[in-house]
């Protein structure tokens, strides 16, 4: 009986660690043939590079504008963020709070709208937001990112709020708070798990977003990193290792982030799969 | 807070705290859509101001557009390898990084990495491999099977599609399922024990019944994130070879934005709307009258 166990712990083992590796190898091709010449690549996408060089990364980081896109990704993913937290916090307090018609209304169409895919709306959307000038700028494209990540996180926020007995806010509002002031100093901290599910789901989201902003960033100063990797993975595409090496500058910032918040990142996914 | 009886006051405290949203919300969500629904009974041509009321001539366009439906054809097996695989994937190795192996941790954060990247790059680290490193894997150890590029052959294509969905969703999917089985009660499986019940045994009668909430909120997912595929697609295989990979939002793109019939696009991408709510509400139906309570 223990050998059994013994075995199947081995066999199971296995089975999970090549899995595990046929998961991470193309990583690791990745990274092998970013430090090579074009040649080397063709000639042999399995060799180790035969000295390690960073000069693809430095032409790569030079012709993506690198430095510049990833300031773009990283101030409409923050800003973005931000936004939505603010707004879907509140909206949802006051959705939960004050059962008024027009409340129940709007999480009703809020709750409804979320399986309308981005397919079915971005003709539309490039149209209105190109007829009155709106296109290719960060902030338009930050203001849609309310527009569409506003519903989820409200759904969120008021599942939790729920559960935030009313008796600590008529505390807070009998010794002279405002309800602006409540909200924000005892209700808000209180959920901060809810913000921390939803900031993790939407800094993945807006980060790795393609579409919107492909529609939306029309001038390649306003590239974000995928963007920019997309045209120049594309112009690139026969000078392998130069595209290897962009393909890595543009997953680096992630993979560094992610050793160090892996538990935080998951859990958050964790949590907003289940409501 | 100012008087919240009367109109004024509700109006004034509702602006406060659900303007920024509700405005937002309205012009990007709803507004588009249903403008888009308007749009479709138009000739708009996307440069024109003149919006010319055609009836469901748009609609009768789209049931003419052959490309149209065998790419709906196409995403519907793909849709459906994808889910089945993701989902088989997903929950075997949820099951065994559940049964306390060392370093499952580990393990876990490996399998969910594909899901911190943009499906764009992706597509080019798997257009990389399938052919460069296949290829000459092919060449080299005598393979013919991988000596040509999957991608320069439709049928391979498509697999590649499927492989890099599967590879790309899976963690992500074992996420959702590793949490099903930790909530199932460890009472329930020890008394299932004692009373004799085999491992497979519980699986059927146990385990799988309990696990009902997981598989609705994954095969929900997967329903809609294959159905909705776009930068892998576009990155991989960009439709090829000649537009036999053309995954159904890359036609509806390429039919607006490309061929400049927005009409027919937004006509096109109502139909998928459709498609998609109706699958998907049908599973989640289905699934939720499986669920059990402990």
């Amino acid at each position: 009986m223990k050998k059994q166990k013994l075995i199947a712990n081995i066999i199971k083992t296995i089975v999970v660690c090549g899995l595990l590796v046929l998961y991470i190898v193309p990583f690791i091709f990745v990274v092998v043939n970013s430090f090579k010449e074009s040649k080397d690549v063709t000639a042999n996408p399995l060799a180790l590079p035969a000295n390690f060089s960073f000069d693809n990364y430095v032409e790569a980081f030079k012709v993506m504008n690198y430095s510049n896109a990833f300031m773009n990704t990283l101030i409409i993913t923050l800003v973005s963020v931000a936004i939505i937290i603010i707004c879907a916090s509140m909206t949802a307090y006051i959705m939960v709070r004050k059962k008024w018609k027009i409340t129940k209304y709007l999480f009703f169409i809020m709750v409804i709208s979320m399986i309308i895919p981005f397919q079915a709306i971005m003709i539309p959307l490039v149209k209105i937001y190109g007829s009155i000038g709106m296109l290719n700028s960060k902030w338009a494209l930050m203001y849609m990112y309310l527009g569409f990540g506003v519903s989820l996180a409200v759904f969120m926020y008021h599942g939790f709020i729920k559960s935030i007995p009313m008796e600590l806010e008529e505390a807070a509002m009998i010794d002279g708070a405002t309800r602006f002031q409540t909200f924000w100093k005892i209700v808000f901290p209180l959920m901060k798990p809810t913000t921390m599910t939803i900031v993790t789901l939407d800094v993945l989201w807006i980060w790795n977003d393609f579409l919107l902003p492909s529609l939306v960033l029309v001038s390649s100063d306003e590239r974000t990193l995928q963007l920019s990797t997309y045209y120049f993975s594309g112009t690139y595409s026969v000078n392998y290792g130069l595209s290897m090496a962009g393909l890595m500058l543009s997953i680096l910032p992630v993979l560094i982030i992610y050793l160090f918040l892996q538990k935080g990142i998951i859990g958050g996914v964790l949590q907003g799969s289940i409501k | 807070m100012g008087n919240e009886k009367s109109f004024w006051g509700k109006f004034k405290t509702f602006s406060i705290y659900a303007g920024p949203s509700t405005f937002a919300f309205l012009t990007v969500m709803i507004i588009p859509f249903i403008y888009g629904v308007y749009l479709t009974f138009t000739s708009w041509d996307g440069l024109s101001e003149i919006h010319k009321f055609i009836g469901f001539e748009n609609y009768i366009a789209v049931f003419k557009d052959t490309e149209f439906w065998t790419s709906l054809g196409f995403t519907g097996w793909y849709v459906l390898a994808t889910v089945i695989i993701t989902n088989a994937i997903a929950f075997l190795l949820a099951y065994v990084l559940t049964t306390g192996m060392k370093g499952q941790n580990i393990y876990r954060a490996g399998f969910f990495t594909p899901n911190l990247i943009g499906g764009i790059i992706l597509g080019f680290i798997w257009k990389f491999v399938f052919s460069n490193i296949l290829v000459y894997i092919g060449e080299n150890f005598n393979l013919p099977f991988f000596e040509t590029s999957w991608l320069a052959d439709p049928k391979k294509a498509f697999w590649t599609l499927v492989i890099v969905a599967v590879w790309q969703y899976s963690g992500y999917m074992m996420i959702i399922y590793v949490a099903g089985f930790m909530n199932v009660p460890k009472d329930i499986l020890e008394a299932a024990s004692i009373d004799g019940a085999n491992g497979f045994k519980k699986m059927k009668s146990i385990i799988l019944p309990m696990m009902i909430p997981s598989f609705t909120v994954c095969l929900f997912l997967s329903l809609q994130r294959g159905f909705m595929a776009y930068e892998v697609n576009l990155a991989l295989t960009g439709g090829g070879p000649y537009k036999t990979t053309e995954l159904i939002s890359m036609h509806v793109y390429n039919k607006a934005f490309l061929s400049q019939q927005y009409g027919v696009g937004q006509a096109e991408a109502l139909i998928l709307f459709i498609i998609v709510a109706t699958v998907t509400l049908i599973q989640v139906s289905i699934t939720k009258k499986m669920e059990v309570e402990a």
